[in-house]
């Protein structure tokens, strides 16, 4: 007799909190292999798991955080980065990684975004850019391509998008990636060496968002889109960061790799552990 | 690495209010202070950026106000004693920020040393026009705890006390200063390191059990223990409407839930919270409330309406919020009327007319400077002459000036 075949446990089952499945992504959506290479790269990090923090701000890749079964926190829109700072200073042992959108962490959040990687802070960002806004429905934001459609850009974008491995470079961030949610093995080994960078870290995923942004700009259902951005990529770990922006344009190439690793002296305020002994227990 | 200075500085000190604040920010154990540089609060910044890391803390200068009280929510979530200080247009932009703390039930503390509003307004003069904005200024259904010093010392206690009310109720804790208070300096008594009463933060006890639910209130205080990161506890926090193990929920039965514990395990223990202050109130026949540093200036002005044969008294709130609604009433039964005296234009004075059994009558003023004893006495002349009538009265329209 016929069986399905329905694996009952994955390997990265204990990092996921099993009983909020299924997610609220849409189908074709880049942010469920976002969130997988993720924990795979908690796994490969060698730091005990308990260790590491996920911290989100607000959109569908915020909700990464609700679906892990770390301590997490879903803070509010553009604030994750200040929320992680917080965490980390008081705590310099916990692992703290913020995962959100490209709207959440470059347009509410650029503030934090530029002036955490300037201070050079112990925190991992990965910043998922599906070139809009996702979870209020498909707007325009500062990585949506020039000429894009959206809900807000009918007649076209006609702003320049953030190129974020520049912006992120040029205000000191010590590692800077960019992949594709489809580029799976080289996306995790990157966020592994990320979270074990230290030092602020950057990695911005390509990831398709059919509904909001591929539907508008005729790119088709999300493995089209995957398509789209797929056959237009090259890898080059060396590349001028200034010419790394990207275009609707099937002509142009989107450059992805390994770009900065590097190292600079990091941020040093930091509670230290015998205060918090000391307040609790007492002066010695 | 050891303390290089001493956490608490016991002793008689002579201290600006600011200074106390900080100062009793680290007798209460903060180890956290994220902040930016506003008048007339910057020497709270200006004094931990110097203290903290000489006590093990940290000092963090984020590059602007929704960064500092973020940074704070998160330290609290990190296991330390966070606070900020800010002035009206930085406490504006903390609005967001101090619902999230209130929604996640995270301790922390928000000093607003208050100046003139609204906008920029006077950056280095006094106002204290904020006192619906700690109460209101973040969307939903909120609490508001706020304290209001009235001099050094009070800057001193209420900072240790806002940490305390901060753990016993896992809420943002408001200290309303304002800038004549801030910027006064006068003598500060700081009790030994042992006699600084710490409330402990309920933790949640390692290892969980089965079941466990982080947002769950184990007792009537209705407030959950809280999880400590790291620790393989594995909580999940959000900012989103959630149920009791934490998860977002989207019925209406949830949120209903959610925001009524939230508003209730303040609303039903606020006599851990109020304080008030009576003054010269045992034979008076008009009582002036007022907080701050109007208070003292009040006091002048009680003093000449005895003068002119006129018993008057003062309650000073000590607790804005939640409002002393029966300390207000129960005044309000003994006296002829009430002077409401506030540097606004009449936002204690709405909510004592809520409550008052008596007349009401304000006395105003916009800020910018202290405020004048004859404004106060006016109203409390005329207050005389009006207490014994039926109807609410206001001066607040008078044309008033500065001095
Ligand atoms: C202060 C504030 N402004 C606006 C919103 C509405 N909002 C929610 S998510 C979002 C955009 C999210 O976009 P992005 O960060 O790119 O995440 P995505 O959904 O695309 O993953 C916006 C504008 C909000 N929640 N809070
Ligand atoms: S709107 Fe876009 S980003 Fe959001 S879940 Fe759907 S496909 Fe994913
Ligand atoms: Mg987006």
């Amino acid at each position: 007799m016929a069986r399905e075949m329905v694996a009952d446990r994955h390997p990265t089952d204990l990092l996921l909190r099993s009983d909020r499945l299924p997610h609220i992504w849409c189908p074709g959506c880049g942010l469920g292999s976002v969130m997988s290479c993720y924990t795979d790269a908690v796994q490969a990090s060698g730091i005990p798991v308990p260790l590491h923090v996920a911290v989100s701000g607000i959109g569908c890749t915020g909700r990464v955080a609700g679906y892990l079964s770390l301590d997490s926190f879903h803070t509010t829109h553009g604030r994750a980065i200040p929320y992680a700072l917080g965490l980390k200073v008081a705590n310099p042992e916990l692992q703290v990684t913020v995962i959100s959108g490209d709207g959440d962490l470059s347009a509410i959040g650029g503030n934090h975004l530029i002036h955490a990687a300037r201070r050079n802070i112990d925190l991992t960002v990965i910043c998922v850019n599906n070139f809009n806004y996702g979870m209020t429905g498909g707007q325009a934001g500062p990585t949506t391509p020039r000429g894009a459609t959206t809900s807000t850009t009918p007649n076209g974008n006609y702003e320049e998008p953030f190129n974020l491995p520049h912006l992120l470079a040029t205000a000191g961030a010590v590692y800077i990636s960019r992949w594709t949610s489809l580029h799976v093995r080289q996306l995790r080994e990157s966020m592994r060496v990320a979270i074990k960078k230290p030092g602020f870290s950057f990695v911005e995923v390509l990831s398709p968002c059919p509904v909001g942004f591929g539907k508008a700009n005729d790119l088709g259902e999300g493995r089209d889109e995957m398509w789209f951005y797929r056959r237009r990529s090259i890898v080059d770990d060396n590349a001028n960061l200034a010419d790394v922006g990207l275009s609707m344009s099937e002509d142009e190439p989107i450059v992805l790799g390994n770009f900065v690793n590097r190292d600079r002296a990091p941020f040093r305020p930091a509670v230290e552990k015998w205060a918090i002994e000391e307040v609790l227990h007492g002066e010695a | 690495m050891p303390a290089t200075e001493q956490r608490v500085l016991t002793g008689n000190q002579f201290m600006n209010g600011d200074t106390a604040c900080a100062e009793g920010a680290l007798a209460a154990g903060c180890l956290y202070f994220g902040g930016y540089p506003i008048t007339p609060s910057t020497e709270v910044a200006e004094r931990l950026a110097r203290r903290l890391p000489a006590v093990g803390g940290a000092y963090v200068q984020m590059e602007d106000e929704l960064g500092s009280i973020t940074s704070v929510i998160g330290a609290a979530w990190g296991g330390v004693r966070s606070m900020t200080a800010t002035s009206g247009p930085g406490f504006s932009l903390m609005m967001e920020a101090i619902g999230l703390a209130a929604m996640t039930e995270t301790p922390c503390v928000i000093v607003n040393v208050m100046r003139g509003g609204p906008s920029t307004g006077l950056p280095t003069l006094v106002a204290q026009a904020d006192v619906m904005q700690a109460r209101w200024g973040s969307h939903g259904d909120i609490q508001a705890i706020a304290l209001a010093p009235s001099s050094c010392q009070e800057m001193f206690d209420l900072t240790v006390r806002a940490f305390n009310l901060a753990d016993r109720f896992r809420h943002p804790v408001i200290i309303l200063a304002d800038e004549a208070i801030g910027h006064l300096t006068e003598r500060v008594v700081i009790p030994a390191a042992k006699d600084i009463v710490r409330t402990p933060r309920r933790m949640q006890p390692i290892p969980i059990p089965v079941a466990y639910e982080p947002f769950r209130a184990p007792d009537s205080t209705l407030v959950p223990l809280m999880p400590a990161p790291g620790k393989g506890i594995g909580a999940h926090v959000t900012s989103l409407t959630h149920d009791e193990r934490g998860y977002p929920a989207t019925d209406a039965p949830a949120h209903d839930r959610l925001v009524r514990r939230l508003y209730d395990k303040i609303a039903l223990h606020t006599d851990e919270i109020i304080d008030v202050e009576e003054v010269g109130l045992e034979d008076a026949e008009i009582a002036v409330v007022t907080f701050g540093s109007t208070s003292r200036t009040a006091k002048r002005a009680v003093s000449m309406a005895r003068e002119a044969g006129i018993r008057a008294g003062i309650l000073r709130l000590i607790t804005l919020w939640p409002f002393p609604e029966e300390q207000v009433r129960a005044v309000s039964q003994r006296v002829n009327a009430i002077v409401v005296a506030e540097l606004n234009l009449g936002q204690v004075r709405r909510e004592v007319e809520r409550v008052s059994a008596a007349p009401v009558l304000g006395a105003h003023h916009a800020g910018g400077a202290l405020m004048p004893p004859e404004i106060i006495f006016q109203s409390i002349k005329e207050a005389a002459r009006h207490g014994q009538g039926n109807g609410r009265r206001s001066a607040s329209d008078r044309p008033l000036t500065a001095v």
